[in-house]
C-alpha cells in the first residue's frame, strides 16, 4: 500500500509531470548510445543490413544539432523526433499523412514527418517547432498565433506554425485565399481557421517578406 | 509495418519484391496499413542517380519532366504554368503543399487507389490485393468508385490528377529500359492486381510531352471540400481553335474511371465543330455513353458530364 511505485502516488519527492517523465525517459534511452557508440551495440548493422530487423545507425541533424541514434529502418522521422530525441513538439495526429500536425521542414521544405522514414532524412537539415525561437524570443509566427488566438486545444499548432512559416517563405501568402489554399494540409478540428489566416497575415508583415 | 531491407544503392539486377522509395507519400502510408509489403526498399532520395531525373525542360521540342521532380516544383514552374496550364493545375490542385513537396512525379502516376476496401486489410475480398478474393466495394460503400472502365473484378477509381494531363497531351514515358505512350502505362481492370506494364525493377525516368500549343488548357477538379481532397470528378482539356472551330481537342477524365481515362469519343464529336454549350453537351453525352453507376456513385455520371462541359467552355474562354 505505502510502497506504490507510481510517481503520482509517492508520498515524498518531487512531483513528476507527464512531459518531464517522457523527456527523461527519452534521455535515458539515448544516453548509452552517446557514451558507448554504435560499435558496442551488437544489433546495429554496419552497412547495408542483411537482417531487416537490425538497428541502423543514423545521424539526424535537427535544429542545427547532430543526433546519433540507432533506429529500426521502419521508424518514421516523426517517431525518431518524439521517441528517440525527446522532441515532442511535432505532433502525431493521424499518422497517415492527412492532418499536418507532424509538419517539419527537411532541407528547408515543409514535409510530413509521419510519412518520412528517419533513415531517409539523414544528411538533410531538419527543423522542428523547438528550433523556431531564438535567444528566448518567440518567432513572429508564434507571437502572431498568440495575438490572434489562432488555436484552442493547441494540438495542431506546432504543425500549423511550421507550415505557416514555410507558406510565407515559399511566397504563397499573398492574400487570404492563397493562404487558405496553401495551408489546406493542416487541419484544425477546433476550426480556428480565420484566426490562423489573420495570424499569418500579421507574421508576414513582421517577417519582412 | 513489416521489416524490410533498406538500401541506398540501386540494385545491379532486378531483385524480387523490391520497391523504389521516392516521396513515400503513398508507399509508406500503404506499408503502415500492411497493404504494401516490400522486402526491400531502395531509397532514391539517397541513392546516386543520373542528374536528369529532376530536370524540368520547356523547349520548342516540348516538355520534359524528370521522374524525381517533386510535384510542387513542377506546379510552381513559371514556364510550365504558362505553356502547359493543364499540367501545372493538375499538380497544384492535388494533395497539400507538404505532400507536393515530397511526392515525385514518377511516384504520383503510380499511386494506388483510395478504395477503402483496398486500403483496409481486414476486408478479405479485394481482387487488387488478393487475386480471386472478390470485391467488397461492389455491394459496399461505393460513392467514390469508378463509373467508367470498371470490370466485374474491380470498380476502384484511379485517384491521381497529373496522369490525366499526361494522357491528354499524348505524353511519352521513358524508363531505364524503354519508351512507350503514357496511355499504355496503366492496365485495364481485367486483372486488378496488375496495375501497370512496368516490369519488376524497371524505373520511370521521365515524362515527355511532344511539341504543341497547349496554352489553352485547363484542369477542372470537383471535390467534396475546396482543397486537399481527391477528385470526385475532374476533366483535363487542351484545346486548339482554328478560327471559330475546334482545331484539336484533347480530353481526359479523372475520379471517374478505373485508369487515367482519355475521352476519345468526346474529342471526335468536337473536332472541326463550333464549340458552344450545345456541342459541349453532345461531347459529354459521348464521353459518358458507356458509364455505369452503382448504388452510391451514380451521381458521378451527371457530375462528370457537367465537369466536362464546364471545362470545355472554360478552355474556350481563356485568353491566350
Amino acid at each position: 500500500m505505502n510502497e506504490d511505485p507510481t510517481p503520482h502516488h509517492r508520498p515524498t519527492g518531487h512531483p513528476v509531470s507527464r512531459r518531464s517523465l517522457l523527456s527523461r525517459s527519452a534521455g535515458i534511452a539515448a544516453a548509452p548510445l552517446a557514451v558507448s557508440g554504435f560499435a558496442a551495440q551488437p544489433a546495429v548493422a554496419q552497412s547495408a543490413a542483411s537482417d531487416p530487423r537490425a538497428l541502423m545507425p543514423v545521424t539526424l541533424r535537427v535544429n542545427g544539432r547532430d543526433h546519433r541514434i540507432a533506429v529500426d529502418v521502419r521508424t518514421t522521422l516523426l517517431d525518431a523526433l518524439r521517441e528517440n530525441l525527446g522532441l515532442t513538439g511535432s505532433k502525431k495526429g493521424c499518422d497517415q499523412g492527412q492532418c499536418g500536425a507532424c509538419t517539419v521542414t527537411v532541407a528547408g521544405r515543409r514535409v510530413l514527418s509521419c510519412l518520412t522514414l528517419a533513415v531517409s532524412a539523414q544528411d538533410s537539415e531538419v527543423a522542428t517547432i523547438e528550433g523556431l525561437s531564438s535567444n528566448g524570443e518567440m518567432h513572429p509566427m508564434q507571437q502572431a498565433f498568440i495575438d490572434h488566438d489562432a488555436f484552442q486545444c493547441g494540438y495542431c499548432t506546432p504543425g500549423q506554425i511550421m507550415s505557416a512559416v514555410s507558406c510565407i517563405a515559399e511566397g504563397h501568402a499573398n492574400d487570404a485565399a492563397e493562404i487558405r489554399e496553401y495551408m489546406s494540409g493542416n487541419l484544425c478540428r477546433c476550426a480556428a481557421y480565420p484566426n490562423i489566416v489573420a495570424a499569418i497575415e500579421q507574421a508576414k508583415a513582421k517577417m519582412g517578406t | 509495418m513489416r521489416p524490410f531491407l533498406y538500401s541506398d544503392t540501386l540494385p545491379s539486377k532486378s531483385e524480387p519484391n523490391t520497391r523504389f522509395l521516392a516521396g513515400g507519400t503513398t508507399l509508406v502510408d500503404l506499408m503502415k496499413l500492411d497493404v504494401e509489403r516490400p522486402e526491400q526498399l531502395v531509397d532514391l532520395n539517397r541513392a546516386t542517380l543520373p542528374d536528369d531525373l529532376d530536370r524540368i525542360e520547356v523547349t520548342s521540342g516540348g516538355l520534359v519532366l524528370g521522374a524525381l521532380v517533386r510535384m510542387a516544383d513542377a506546379a510552381d514552374h513559371p514556364e510550365v504554368k504558362s505553356a502547359y496550364p493543364v499540367v501545372a493545375q493538375s499538380l497544384m490542385l492535388a494533395a497539400s503543399q507538404q505532400i507536393r513537396n515530397m511526392a515525385s512525379l514518377g511516384g504520383n502516376v503510380l499511386q494506388r487507389t483510395r478504395c477503402a476496401y483496398f486500403r483496409d486489410v481486414s476486408y478479405d475480398a479485394c481482387n487488387k490485393r488478393t487475386p480471386g478474393s472478390g470485391c467488397a466495394a461492389r455491394d459496399g460503400h461505393n460513392r467514390l468508385h469508378a463509373v467508367l472502365g470498371t470490370s466485374d473484378a474491380c470498380i476502384a477509381a484511379y485517384p491521381g490528377d497529373f496522369a490525366q494531363a499526361m494522357i491528354a497531351l499524348d505524353a511519352v514515358v521513358e524508363t531505364d529500359q524503354r519508351k512507350f505512350a503514357f496511355a499504355e502505362l496503366h492496365r485495364s481492370a481485367a486483372q486488378p492486381h496488375l496495375e501497370t506494364i512496368l516490369r519488376p525493377g524497371e524505373m520511370i525516368r521521365s515524362f515527355s510531352v511532344p511539341a504543341g500549343d497547349f496554352r489553352r488548357s485547363v484542369y477542372l477538379k470537383i471535390r467534396d471540400r475546396e482543397s486537399y481532397a481527391f477528385a470526385l470528378t475532374s476533366a483535363a482539356v487542351a484545346l486548339q481553335m482554328s478560327g471559330d472551330r475546334v482545331g484539336d481537342v484533347r480530353i481526359a477524365l479523372g475520379g471517374l474511371a478505373y485508369q487515367p481515362w482519355r475521352a476519345s469519343e468526346a474529342e471526335a464529336v468536337l473536332n472541326g465543330q463550333v464549340l458552344d454549350e450545345a456541342s459541349a453537351v453532345k461531347a459529354a453525352d459521348a464521353a459518358f455513353a458507356d458509364a455505369t453507376g452503382l448504388e452510391y456513385n451514380t451521381f458521378k455520371i451527371e457530375t462528370g458530364r457537367q465537369t466536362l462541359i464546364r471545362a470545355l467552355l472554360q478552355a474556350k474562354a481563356m485568353e491566350v
